[in-house]
C-alpha cells in the first residue's frame, strides 16, 4: 500500500511541476499578462497617488463689489491670502454669470453696494454666493473654503477693534488615523484590493476561459491528470502573480507615497494571500461558467472589476448606500479587504476588525473554488 | 460599396448576438449597472452611526443632541458610558464619529463663554470623514444661529453668506455621477465590441482571408466600426431612459446635443478601440489592451474626481481621453442646457482623436500580417 502511493505521489508531483511550467511559460510569453500584471499596478498607483485627489486648491472664484470701500478692499484683501481660493475680480454680475456658466470661476461672491453700511450698523450683512452645483462635492468643498475664509476676516476684525467673535458652541474636531486628510492615505491602500481583484479574477477568468474556447482544457482532461491538479496548476501560478503585484504596491505604498503601515506586515500578507484566494476562486468560476473569452472579460469586468471599484468602500462611503445595495456589498470580496486594508495601513492591528474580515474571505474563497472544481468536474463525465 | 460594408455589418452582427451568452452580456450588465452604481456612487452621507458621550444632562446640552437626533443623516445613536468605549467602537468602524460633550458645556454657555464640543472622526477614509464633519459644523452652526437670537449678551457676526447653488440647488452629488455613468457604461461597450471584433478573427485566422477578398481595409473598417455605433446608441439611449425615469435626473438640456455628443464619442472609442484591436494578435491581448486603456480613462474622465484638483502635467495628459470631452458633454447637457456653441470645444477633440485612431487601425491593417 506504501509502496504503491510513493512512486503515486512522486508522479502527482511531476505531473504538477509540468502543469505549472507550461503555465509560467504561457505568462511569460504573452506581454498582455505580464502588462496587466506589472504595467496595470504601477500605472494605477502612480495615478492614483499623484493624479486623483479630492482635496480642491486653488479653486477660481469671482468677487463682485458693487461699491468699493474700505471695508470690501479688506474683505477682497483676506480673501487674497487663502490657500484654497484663487479670487478674480470682477466688474458686474453680468460677466460674473457668464464667467460661472463657462466654468471659468466655481463660485461667484456679490457684496451689495449697502454691504459696508450693513456691517457698520452693526447688523449681519448678507453676501450671495452663487455655486456652480453640478459637481456636488466639489460645490460643498468650495462652500466650506469661502465660510472658512469668511470666519478668519470676521475673526481678524473683530481683534482689531479690541473684541472678540466667538460663537457659543465652539467645534474641536479631529479626524483620527488621518489628521491632514490626505487623499492618498485611503486611496493608495484601497488600491491594492483593486490590483489583485486584477490580477486575480480578470486575469484568470481570461486566460482559462481561452482553455476551454480552444479545447485545451478538454484535451488536458483525457491526460491523467485529476482535475484538481489542474486546478491548481492554475491557481498556483496566478496567486503567485497577485502576492507579487500587491508587495510591489505596498513597497510604492510606503516608499513613494508615505503611506503608514499601522498594523503588522504578517497580518497583511496573511489576510492578502486570503483574499487573493477568494479572487482567483472567482475569476475560475467566471472562466469555467462562460468558456469564451468574450463573455468571460466582459462577465469579469462587471462581476468583479467594478464592484471592486465602487461597492467596496474604496471610494464611496458603504454606510450611506441604500439597504439592498449595502446587502449586495456583502457578496463582495473587495469589501472585507478595503475595510480589513484601511484599518492596517491606517489604524493598526485591529483585531475584531482583522477577525470578521479575514472570516469572510475564508468562507467565500472556500466556497467559491469549491463550486469552480465542482462546476470543472460536472464536464469531465 | 456599400453592399459589401452592408454585409459585412450584417455578419458581424451575427457574431455578436448569435450567442445567448453574449447576448445577455450585451443587455443586461448595463442595466444593472446603470441602476446598482447610480445608488452606491454617492458621495452624499446617510445613515451616520454616531456616538455620543455627555457628561452634562442640562437643557441646552439636552438641545443640541436633539438637532443631531432630528437630522435625517445622523440615523444611528449610541449612547456612550465613557471615552475609550467610544475610541474602541470608532477602531472597530463601528462609529463613524463621537460627539462629546463636557460637563460645564451648559453652564459655560449660560455665562455666555463659548462652551467647546468636541467631535472625533474616523478618518480612514478621509473624503467621508471631512463630509461628516461638514455635517457636524451644518448642525452647530445652526445652534448658534438660533442661539444667538433666543440669548441677549451674544454677538451675531458681522457678515453672513446667502448661498445658492446654481444647476443643483440641493447639491445631490447623484446628479452629477449619473449622467457619467452613461459615459462610463457606453465606452465599456463600444470598446470591446469593436476592441474584440478584429482579434478574434485574427486568431481564428479567418482576418487573413478577408484581406484577400475584394473589400477594402477602408471597408472592413466601416464594417468593423457600424455594429459598435449602433449597439451603442442603442445602449446609450436605454441608460438615458433609466437615468431621467428612475433617479429623477433632469435632462434640462437638448436631446439633440446629447446624440451629437454620443455619436462623437463612440465615433472616438471605437476608433481607439480598433487601433487597440488591429495591434493585438490574440483575443487576450485585445481584451488586455482595451482594458490598459479603459481604466485609466475612467480615473482620468472626471467621473468622480475633479481634473482640476490634478497635478498640471496630469491635466494635459487628460486632453487625450475621449471620455472626459464626454463627461462634460454629458453633465453640460442634462443639468445645465449647454448649448452646441459652449460644448463646442468638447466636439473637435471627439473627432480629432477619433480619425487619427482610425487612420491608425487602417494603416495597420495592410501592415500588420503574421
Amino acid at each position: 500500500m506504501i509502496k504503491m502511493s510513493v512512486p503515486w505521489q512522486a508522479s502527482r508531483v511531476r505531473r504538477l511541476w509540468g502543469l505549472l511550467r507550461k503555465e509560467l511559460l504561457q505568462i511569460v510569453r504573452d506581454p498582455s499578462s505580464i502588462a496587466i500584471a506589472f504595467v496595470m499596478p504601477i500605472v494605477l498607483l502612480l495615478l492614483f497617488g499623484y493624479g486623483v485627489s479630492l482635496n480642491a486648491r486653488n479653486v477660481p472664484v469671482a468677487l463682485v463689489v458693487e461699491q468699493p470701500n474700505g471695508v470690501t478692499a479688506d474683505f477682497a484683501g483676506s480673501f487674497r491670502h487663502s490657500e484654497f481660493l484663487s479670487m478674480v475680480q470682477l466688474p458686474n454680475m453680468h460677466t460674473a454669470k457668464r464667467a460661472l456658466r463657462a466654468h471659468q470661476v466655481d463660485a461667484v461672491m456679490h457684496l451689495r453696494s449697502e454691504f459696508a453700511r450693513k456691517m457698520q450698523a452693526g447688523r449681519s450683512a448678507p453676501i450671495q454666493v452663487l455655486l456652480n452645483g453640478v459637481d456636488a462635492n466639489t460645490a460643498r468643498i468650495v462652500r466650506g473654503y469661502i465660510e472658512g475664509s469668511l470666519n478668519g476676516w470676521l475673526q481678524q476684525r473683530a481683534a482689531r477693534q479690541g473684541q472678540r467673535f466667538a460663537p457659543p458652541v465652539v467645534l474641536a474636531s479631529r479626524i483620527w488615523f488621518n489628521p491632514n486628510v490626505r487623499s492618498r492615505n485611503y486611496l493608495v491602500p484601497g488600491l491594492i484590493a483593486v490590483i489583485m481583484t486584477l490580477i486575480g479574477a480578470m486575469l484568470t477568468a481570461l486566460v482559462v476561459a481561452r482553455e476551454w474556447e480552444r479545447g485545451t482544457m478538454e484535451a488536458l482532461m483525457v491526460t491523467p491528470v485529476t482535475i484538481g491538479e489542474v486546478l491548481l496548476g492554475k491557481l498556483l501560478p496566478y496567486f503567485l502573480l497577485g502576492m507579487g503585484g500587491m508587495i510591489v504596491s505596498v513597497v510604492l505604498a510606503l516608499w513613494l507615497f508615505d503611506v503608514p503601515l499601522r498594523g503588522s506586515v504578517w497580518v497583511l500578507l496573511v489576510v492578502s494571500a486570503m483574499f487573493m484566494l477568494a479572487a482567483l476562486g472567482m475569476g475560475l468560476l467566471i472562466s469555467v461558467s462562460t468558456r469564451s473569452q468574450f463573455n468571460a472579460g466582459q462577465a469579469a469586468i462587471v462581476s468583479t472589476f467594478l464592484p471592486a471599484f465602487l461597492l467596496s468602500g474604496f471610494i464611496f462611503d458603504i454606510h450611506s448606500m441604500v439597504g439592498p445595495i449595502r446587502l449586495l456589498t456583502y457578496l463582495i470580496p473587495a469589501r472585507y479587504f478595503v475595510s480589513f486594508l484601511q484599518t492596517s495601513f491606517l489604524a493598526g492591528d485591529v483585531w475584531p476588525v482583522i477577525f470578521a474580515d479575514v472570516s469572510a474571505l475564508a468562507i467565500m474563497a472556500a466556497i467559491l473554488l469549491g463550486i469552480t472544481l465542482r462546476r470543472s468536474r460536472k464536464r469531465l463525465d | 460599396m456599400w453592399q459589401r460594408v452592408f454585409h459585412l455589418m450584417l455578419k458581424e452582427f451575427l457574431a455578436l448576438l448569435k450567442d445567448p451568452a453574449s447576448r445577455a452580456v450585451l443587455v443586461l450588465p448595463p442595466i444593472i449597472q446603470t441602476v446598482i452604481f447610480g445608488y452606491a456612487a454617492t458621495l452624499d452621507l446617510s445613515h451616520i452611526r454616531y456616538g455620543v458621550y455627555v457628561e452634562d444632562r442640562a437643557a441646552p446640552a439636552r438641545e443640541l443632541l436633539a438637532r443631531f437626533a432630528g437630522s435625517p443623516t445622523f440615523a444611528q445613536r449610541v449612547q456612550l458610558d465613557s471615552l475609550e468605549q467610544g475610541r474602541a467602537l470608532l477602531d472597530r468602524g463601528e462609529l463613524l464619529l463621537l460627539v462629546h460633550i463636557g460637563p460645564r458645556f451648559s453652564a459655560q454657555l449660560l455665562q455666555h463663554k463659548p462652551a467647546p464640543v468636541q467631535v472625533l472622526v474616523d478618518g480612514r477614509n478621509s473624503n467621508t470623514a471631512v463630509i461628516a464633519q461638514g455635517y457636524v459644523r451644518e448642525i452647530v452652526d445652526r445652534f448658534n444661529a438660533r442661539w444667538i437670537v433666543e440669548h441677549s449678551g451674544w454677538q451675531s457676526p458681522q457678515a453672513h453668506l446667502v448661498i445658492r447653488a446654481w444647476f443643483n440647488p440641493n447639491l445631490e452629488s447623484r446628479w452629477f455621477i449619473v449622467p457619467g455613468i452613461i459615459g462610463l457604461l457606453l465606452q465599456v461597450v463600444s470598446m470591446l465590441v469593436a476592441g474584440l471584433s478584429i482579434a478574434r478573427e485574427r486568431e481564428s485566422g479567418t482576418f487573413d482571408q478577408l484581406l484577400v477578398t475584394p473589400v477594402r481595409p477602408f471597408e472592413i473598417l466601416l464594417g468593423k466600426a457600424l455594429p459598435g455605433f449602433l449597439v451603442g446608441l442603442a445602449e446609450g439611449t436605454l441608460i438615458v431612459f433609466i437615468a431621467v425615469l428612475w433617479f429623477k435626473i433632469p435632462l434640462v438640456g437638448q436631446l439633440t446635443v446629447l446624440y451629437a455628443g454620443m455619436a462623437l464619442f463612440l465615433f472616438a472609442t471605437i476608433g481607439v478601440g480598433l487601433a487597440i484591436s488591429s495591434l493585438a494578435l490574440t483575443m487576450q491581448q485585445g481584451l488586455l489592451g482595451a482594458f490598459l486603456f479603459m481604466v485609466p480613462s475612467v480615473l482620468l474622465s472626471g467621473f468622480a474626481t475633479p481634473i482640476a484638483n490634478m497635478p498640471v502635467i496630469v491635466q494635459y495628459l487628460t486632453l487625450l481621453n475621449p471620455l472626459r470631452y464626454f463627461m462634460e458633454i454629458l453633465r453640460g447637457v442634462f443639468l445645465e442646457d449647454a448649448s452646441l456653441y459652449l460644448l463646442v470645444d468638447q466636439f473637435w477633440p471627439l473627432l480629432v482623436i477619433g480619425l487619427a485612431n482610425l487612420a491608425m487601425a487602417g494603416w495597420m491593417f495592410r501592415h500588420r500580417l503574421h
